[in-house]
């Protein structure tokens, strides 16, 4: 065991992982997190916490991170390469797994210009798999970026992030077989409404073996209405197919039939081989994961 | 080349406010050729000022030059006598020609005419692309002849990220992915393989973050 974290165990186990996201405030309120918290405890083995998602500033991931251990979840911590260099990077990796945040979520970051300070000057000191690599030595070598050694290393269970919808298709397998070589253990993919897509995505990492080389979690985002859904489509990386939204707009009930379209899509790619977890984006939508769980019938967890 | 941008008329008179007399000098290398601090430039400059300065019943007297490149001090030399013969210069070169002249001479105030942009090149009449960040340490032998750290919105060096679609960055439409020009290119090439490898996490001290850089020739040095 690299991190003896939850997540890791349920993997080495090989139990069908479920995890969920929670979105930290844009203030310092406690009580949203611990409201988030009460949702999503029991139902789901981890939560990623965001870094400043949409390149919006929010609550620090590392605090919220804390905030959410204590209300008794196990946090996958996100960060990105937008706006931490690796002194800060590092800093962090050493301080939350010093308080016993060992899962890391590594990625690139929504590019600034799409946030709420588009004037802001950006990092990009190192990115997504090179952050991946320098975790991976950190833990394994025990050494910082500069080969200097860390007497107490951090234990790190290491994510990333992989987005089978974004271009070039025929270059998506290779990337992800370059973030395993660079460390990674496991990952978790970008929201899928295009189930078909997503199969041959598989099918491509099935191939070339990496499904038995990494632990992939499936992304699915249940979508709360018609202009939930289009708001998404817009989101980097993110394609929604015309005729989920032409449902969605036609729907009476639309959040039923967010939940509907959501609950196919995880009983379509359950089915596919090599597919070892889900996470559920259910953002700003938190209440709504313990229905997914349970309807699709992944609850109760594993201890 | 170094292409720029003229600066909005009303903050070029914000800075000339008080001014009586001002030598405009453009420059005849980079911005000539991206039409933005030439002679022809310095013209049009010249008479806007002098139309503004009217309208509100003031005058100025401008001297127009345009020099070969304002980045060397042997060009700066030839107008030595006007620069001193005024208030203040109003600059049309890049960044580099204003503190070209600026270290030349320090008692008179020298202004930025021009917003310095990018190195890049014409892509065709009127749009400019930029192409190059002087970053100090070239890798265009591994990436096809495209520079991801000035292409690719994120300066990532195992791209593409997960924001590329359809050959688009995910800041914008009229971006084009530098990652998807660079599969596209090497693809062609029959060199795929060499994107298998991991770019290993790059030493930026060569690039401004290092400092402010100089280069010493000692084999040239007089």
């Amino acid at each position: 065991m690299k991190a003896e974290t939850n997540l890791e165990k349920l993997f080495n186990q090989g139990e069908f992982v479920v995890t969920a996201e929670l979105g930290p405030p844009k203030s310092v309120s406690i009580k949203l997190i611990e409201k988030k918290a009460n949702f999503l405890r029991g139902y789901v083995d981890a939560v990623n916490i965001t870094d400043n998602p949409a390149a919006v500033v929010h609550m620090s991931s590392l605090a919220a991170s804390i905030i959410a251990k204590k209300n008794g979840l196990e946090p996958i911590l996100q960060i990105t390469c937008r706006d931490r260099n690796r002194i800060a990077i590092q800093s962090d990796i050493i301080g939350s797994a010093a308080l016993g945040i060992n899962n890391i979520l590594c990625l690139s970051g929504d590019h600034q210009t799409l946030g709420d300070h588009p004037g802001a000057k950006n990092v990009f000191d190192v990115d997504s798999i090179q952050l991946v690599s320098m975790l991976k030595n950190m833990r394994d070598k025990a050494i910082f970026q500069n080969n200097e050694p860390i007497k107490y290393p951090p234990k790190l269970f290491i994510g990333a992030a992989a987005n089978p919808f974004a271009d070039p298709f025929e270059y998506r397998a290779i990337r992800l077989s370059k973030k395993i070589k660079a460390g990674a253990d496991f990952i978790q993919t970008q929201a899928i409404f295009d189930v078909e897509r997503f199969s041959r995505w598989m099918e491509d990492l099935r191939s070339r073996g990496l499904h038995q080389k990494i632990y992939i979690m499936a992304g699915v985002a249940p979508l709360k209405s018609y202009k939930a859904a289009c708001f998404m489509n817009n989101i980097a990386g993110v394609t929604i197919p015309e005729e989920i939204l032409e449902k969605m707009k036609n729907a009476k009930d639309q959040k039923a039939e967010g939940i509907e379209i959501c609950l196919e899509i995880i009983k379509k790619i359950r089915k596919i081989k090599g597919v070892r977890g889900l996470h559920i984006m259910a953002v700003m939508w938190e209440d709504i994961v313990s229905l997914i769980v349970k309807e699709s019938g992944l609850y109760p967890r594993q201890k | 080349m170094i292409i720029a941008e003229r600066k909005p008329i009303k903050d070029i008179l914000r800075m000339i406010d008080k001014d009586k007399k001002i030598l405009l000098v453009g420059c005849g290398t980079c911005v000539t050729v991206c039409s933005a601090g030439g002679e022809k430039e310095v013209g049009i400059l010249s008479k806007l000022i002098k139309i503004a300065f009217r309208k509100e019943g003031k005058s100025i007297q401008i001297i127009e030059k345009t020099v070969k490149r304002q980045c060397e001090k042997e060009f700066i030399e030839e107008i030595k006598e006007e620069i001193s013969s005024c208030d203040a210069v109003l600059s049309m070169g890049c960044g580099i020609g204003v503190q070209t002249i600026a270290g030349m001479f320090e008692e008179i105030p020298i202004y930025p005419a021009l917003d310095t942009s990018f190195d890049g090149m014409p892509e065709e009449q009127g749009v400019w692309v930029e192409l190059c960040s002087c970053c100090g340490n070239c890798i265009l032998d591994k990436t096809g002849g495209i520079c991801p750290i000035t292409r690719c919105g994120k300066s990532i060096l195992n791209g593409p990220c997960g924001g590329s679609q359809e050959g688009i960055c995910e800041v914008g439409e009229d971006t084009p992915c530098a990652w998807q020009l660079i599969y596209d290119r090497l693809k062609k090439q029959g060199k795929l393989d060499s994107l298998t490898e991991i770019e290993s996490i790059r030493d930026w001290s060569a690039s401004k973050s290092g400092g402010v850089r100089k280069i010493v020739r000692e084999d040239i040095k007089l």
